[in-house]
């Protein structure tokens, strides 16, 4: 690895890390629509996925899908905007956090549903693999997903077709306020593929570079069209559920125990033994912070596109056209 | 012209959309055979593995699978072998295909097609006999068509194929050996359009699907009494072609909605009438529509639930009363 990707990883970790921590300010000040998920603690799931895949493949999140967002590439600033219901973010504030989809960098959105994702995915797959482009699809879900219908019926499908996807659970250990072990049949959720008959892994979620070759390993695999994979990635989330959720259901031993993991301080003392300077390290956090700060400003300063609420329901067809001139 | 039946025009429209783009794919169970009823013919064999799509029984997620190759540029036409299994497909027809043109800002389309068979009248029972169309008629984004006849079949699937948005497209069970002409080379039958299928001054009859042949003998036995019954048969029924029902209400003043369901559309059409229409009207709004049970299997308990041609005769002299 060179010095510049060992800090790349550190920018786009911190970028998540500080986005989710103003996104949570905002919420304290009552400026962001609806509630927020945030994904302090995971930086190291959605920055270690994305670095092992193309910009060209497609994702599909979830509720706690900023990180994976910011992730891919997608802009901060605009992400904020639409967490705020401004015009400026990326759905003109029609969309809010758990209905973000970004186009242009064929980000095909978070998604409110637990396990909604999953065979919109598949779907994607299918039509990468008719269409015969080599794209990868990268699928996040969460362990509560790993129990919906949707979750079994898509990794059947994707089995059966061999289509490029990669099943990304991050398992943070609780669905909702729920212990994920309480409601699973099984201790790791990775050992489901078994059942679909495609390969399964569990990884360290917070090791950085675990995920990253985790996750390289399954895209090269499902990009040479030997299907997909589940990779389960073991994290935390070092927050509560939602904006309304202190997380006072937790052990605090537990939360100490993960806390002493938090990806992003334990990336921070990586690059230090690697040999970057403090400075160095201090440069990139200042930065980082006057982007989201910048990010917040330009999004608080936008305005709201109420005009449009009554509009855009229906995408406009070649046939309306043929209507309006009075065809049959 | 031609004279085909109504599964016959369904296939020649799959036929020649699948022929014309190769975008369009089908998506369903059990397409050994052509399906359930038998509509996609010999498509998988002619167009392959790659076009027509054989998924296990997995209603909400092949859903979703073609919402998400809707998506990333195919159109993908999915079938769902009866109505009543729609409930199993809810979240990703309601809360993904139908919502995510407006809730992504325009940014995604999901040009998919939704066909299903339902109805009564083959005594398949409680859960395969449903016409739920009252439902999704509710939801913003979908738009649902229900056509009578083999050249409206084959029009409005062309037109729901060409559609960029998500398209629910009902298909009566009982209308598949169903006859009609089809002009040569028909295109595309526009969705959100209406046709008066009868003109007639006294009443005006808005139905769709199978019971617009009903309403027509109800309304051919009416005419020996000098009742003359206009019938609309509204072919979409969300978006609603209300110009066309409005136009006809102000000019006979009397209204009579029927539909296989229990109700839902004509709750709909009825109140926009009351609305918009009440200073022409001579009588109150009639519907005939299902009882409020469970389809029951047996026939004659079938018969009891489902509107027959004597419920729209009643209910056409209910709408001649004066208050």
């Amino acid at each position: 690895m060179t010095r510049a990707e060992f800090i790349e990883y550190y920018r786009r970790m911190l970028t998540i890390r500080y986005c989710e921590e103003q996104i949570g300010l905002l919420f304290a000040r009552n400026l962001t629509m609806g509630t927020a998920h945030l994904s302090i603690g995971q930086e190291a799931c959605a920055v270690g996925v994305l670095a092992a895949a193309r910009p060209d493949d497609y994702v599909v999140s979830t509720h706690r899908g900023h990180g994976h967002l910011l992730a891919k590439g997608a802009s901060p600033a605009r992400l904020i905007a639409e967490i705020c219901g401004r015009a400026t973010g990326f759905c003109r504030g029609k969309g809010g956090s758990q209905h973000i989809a970004v186009g242009e960098i064929n980000f095909l959105g978070t998604n409110g549903i637990t396990g909604g994702g999953i065979p919109i995915a598949t779907g994607a797959a299918l039509s990468v693999k008719i269409r015969g482009t080599d794209q990868v699809v990268i699928c996040f879900f969460g362990d509560g997903a790993a129990n919906q219908g949707t979750f079994h019926e898509s990794l059947n499908m994707a089995a059966v077709w061999k289509l490029p996807v990669v099943y990304v659970c991050e398992n943070n250990g609780y669905a909702m306020y729920t212990r994920s072990t309480d409601v699973t049949s099984v201790a790791d959720i990775a050992v489901r593929a078994g059942a679909y008959g495609i390969p399964g892994l569990k990884v360290d979620g917070m090791d950085l570079l675990a995920v990253r070759d985790a996750a390289a390993e399954a895209i090269d695999r499902a990009r040479l069209g030997l299907g997909p994979t589940l990779l389960e990635l073991e994290t935390y989330r070092l927050c509560g559920h939602s904006k309304s959720d202190p997380g006072k259901y937790r052990p605090k031993d537990e939360v100490a125990k993960w806390t002493a993991r938090d990806p992003v301080a334990t990336w921070r003392r990586r690059l230090l033994v690697e040999g970057l300077a403090e400075v160095e390290l201090a440069r990139v956090e200042a930065e980082v912070k006057a982007e989201i700060e910048a990010a917040t400003e330009f999004a608080l300063q936008s305005p709201y596109a109420e005009d449009e609420a009554l509009e855009g329901t229906y995408a406009p067809t070649r046939l309306d056209a043929a209507m309006k001139a009075g065809a049959r | 012209m031609r004279t085909l039946t109504y599964r016959e025009a369904l296939y020649e429209a799959l036929l020649e959309e699948m022929e014309a783009d190769p975008r369009v794919i089908l998506i369903g169970e059990d397409f050994v055979g052509g399906g359930a009823f038998g509509v996609a013919g010999d498509l998988p064999d002619r167009f392959g593995a790659d076009r027509v799509i054989r998924t296990p029984i997995s209603e909400n997620s092949y859903v979703g699978l073609a919402v998400g190759a809707a998506m990333t540029g195919l159109r993908p036409v999915v079938e769902i072998m009866f109505m009543d299994f729609v409930t199993l497909a809810m979240d990703q027809l309601v809360n993904h295909a139908a919502k995510i043109h407006y809730m992504y800002a325009g940014q995604y389309r999901v040009p998919l097609v939704l066909r299903t068979p339902a109805g009564a009248g083959r005594g398949y029972g409680a859960s395969h006999s449903q016409s739920l169309e009252g439902w999704l008629i509710q939801v913003p984004g979908l738009k649902v068509v229900a056509p009578s006849d083999p050249a409206d079949a084959k029009g409005l699937l062309k037109a729901a194929i060409r559609d960029d948005n998500p398209v629910v497209f009902i298909e009566n069970k009982l209308l598949y050996p169903k006859k009609g002409d089809v002009p040569d080379g028909l295109d595309t039958v526009p969705i959100g359009r209406a046709r008066v299928h009868r003109p007639g001054q006294d009443i005006t009859i808005i139905t769709y699907g199978r019971m617009v042949d009903l309403a027509v003998e109800a309304a051919d036995i009416l005419a020996r009494e000098d009742v003359f019954c206009e019938v609309i048969d509204l072919r979409t029924l969300k978006p609603l072609d209300i110009e066309t029902i409005f136009g006809s209400v102000r000019r006979t003043g009397r209204v009579v909605f029927v539909e296989e369901g229990t109700g839902g559309i004509g709750a709909e059409v009825c109140a926009r009438i009351a609305e918009n229409c009440l200073a022409h009207l001579k009588g109150r709004p009639t519907r005939v529509a299902a009882g409020d049970v469970p389809i029951p299997s047996a026939g004659p308990l079938e018969q009891r639930v489902i509107p027959q041609v004597s419920d729209i005769i009643n209910g056409c002299i209910d709408s001649l009363q004066v208050e």
